[in-house]
């Protein structure tokens, strides 16, 4: 019985790894209600489950991939591998309204392109400080300090190493989770009160996640202007990041 | 078709990853420049053209939205494969630089708040008031 059970999970590997990310997804809202009572956004606690899985799997089995180094969960490493990553990230780009943006007006650019620079220089830098000397790894850290999508995107494309990529990952997992839980606490300080100081937020706060949580414990009404900035966050870190930025800091580092 | 929408969505992802090696070789890096950047510019303006068009009903748009969708589950399924056991070794690296980037991007979000004429204003209440559902 269990080995037949055994068998359809492996064979059918993808539909596995939905079924237990969904599962991990419905856990996570369910913690985030109960638990943090809705202050710490249901996809952050999934990655972080994600990621405490993956260290998990890492410590069993030894390997390097995580939970996809079992071999029944080899499906995990399908679903969360470069194709769908890729494939994913970019349909997001549908919910970006051009005519929207355009409103959003030249602040909105500034502070995004702000927003991808600044983090990036002082990940850069600190990863330096810490040892990561070499120009591919400053770069993964650094972008990782963008946002943790523009990090492992950024990492792939470059050929960084899996463990540059999970702490560039893991950095911008931070940012996000001090972006959701700080927002409220620093909103009086940052001036957070009006659709413009939204999309400045948007652009300089940076992942989507981070801060649409953070402005809806804040204000609800400065979601909609936060957002829609914050959703070119990724794009523009994802073009910058394995171009511009890391031929800039090649070229400073040799 | 909903196979329409994902259609588009794979000939952007499959042009701009394509277009990102060519970038990547023209300016001598062993590597995919921008792909998924140049991909998703892509699709905004397809979108755009083909909105104008009148080419793109509420189905094809699905079989995009779908995907975006996906993308937080995509997101966790990665970080489920992430070598995690390594990265916890270079530990302060992944904190400090997230605390300094969110520190500094908060001092910069509260100098550009404050500069610069602010004429921008929420639309009034009743406009908005159960137009969205309650959190949580």
């Amino acid at each position: 019985m269990l080995e037949m059970l055994n068998k359809i999970l492996i064979q059918n590997g993808l539909v596995t790894a939905f079924a237990c990310v969904g599962i991990a997804m419905w856990l996570a809202g369910v913690v985030s209600r109960k638990l943090t009572f809705g202050h710490v956004h249901g996809s952050a606690i999934a990655i972080m489950i994600g990621l405490g899985l993956a260290y998990f799997g890492g410590t069993v089995t030894g390997g390097t991939k995580g939970l996809a180094d079992f071999p029944l969960l080899a499906g995990i490493g399908l679903m969360g591998g470069a194709m769908f990553r890729d494939f994913a990230i970019v349909a997001t780009a549908f919910e970006v309204q051009a005519s929207e943006a355009r409103k959003a007006g030249m602040i909105g650019v500034l502070s995004l392109l702000l927003g991808t620079v600044i983090p990036f220089v002082i990940g850069a830098a600190i990863a330096r400080a810490f040892g990561y000397t070499d120009a591919v790894s400053m770069t993964t850290i650094g972008a990782g300090a963008v946002t943790y999508i523009v990090g492992p995107i950024t990492g792939a494309a470059i050929g960084a190493s899996s463990d540059v990529m999970a702490l560039s990952i893991a950095t911008g997992l931070i940012k996000a989770i001090i972006v959701m839980v700080g927002t409220p606490f620093a909103a009086r300080f940052m001036g957070l009160k009006t659709p413009r100081s939204a999309m400045i937020f948007g652009g300089l706060a940076g992942t989507v996640s981070g801060v649409s949580a953070g402005l809806a414990a804040t204000d609800r009404r400065l979601v909609p202007y936060g957002a829609l900035v914050a959703t070119f966050h990724t794009g523009i870190g994802c073009l910058l990041g394995p171009s511009v930025l890391f031929l800039a800091t090649r070229a400073l580092v040799g | 078709m909903i196979i329409y929408g994902t259609a588009l969505l794979a000939f952007c992802h499959l042009m701009g990853l394509f277009l990102g090696d060519l970038l990547g070789a023209l300016i001598g890096v062993k590597s995919n420049v921008g792909g998924v950047g140049i991909a998703m510019l892509m699709l905004i303006f397809l979108k755009i053209y083909l909105h104008k068009k009148g080419l793109m009903p509420k189905e094809t748009e699905a079989g995009v939205g779908f995907w975006g969708a996906m993308y937080i589950p995509v997101v966790v399924a990665m970080a489920a494969n992430q070598n995690v056991v390594a990265a916890l070794k270079g530990g302060p690296v992944a904190l400090l630089s997230a605390f300094a980037a969110a520190a500094a991007c908060a001092c910069v979000i509260a100098a550009l708040s404050r500069s610069g004429r602010d004429d921008t204003a929420f639309a009034p209440e009743h406009h908005l008031e159960f137009t969205e559902e309650e959190d949580i």
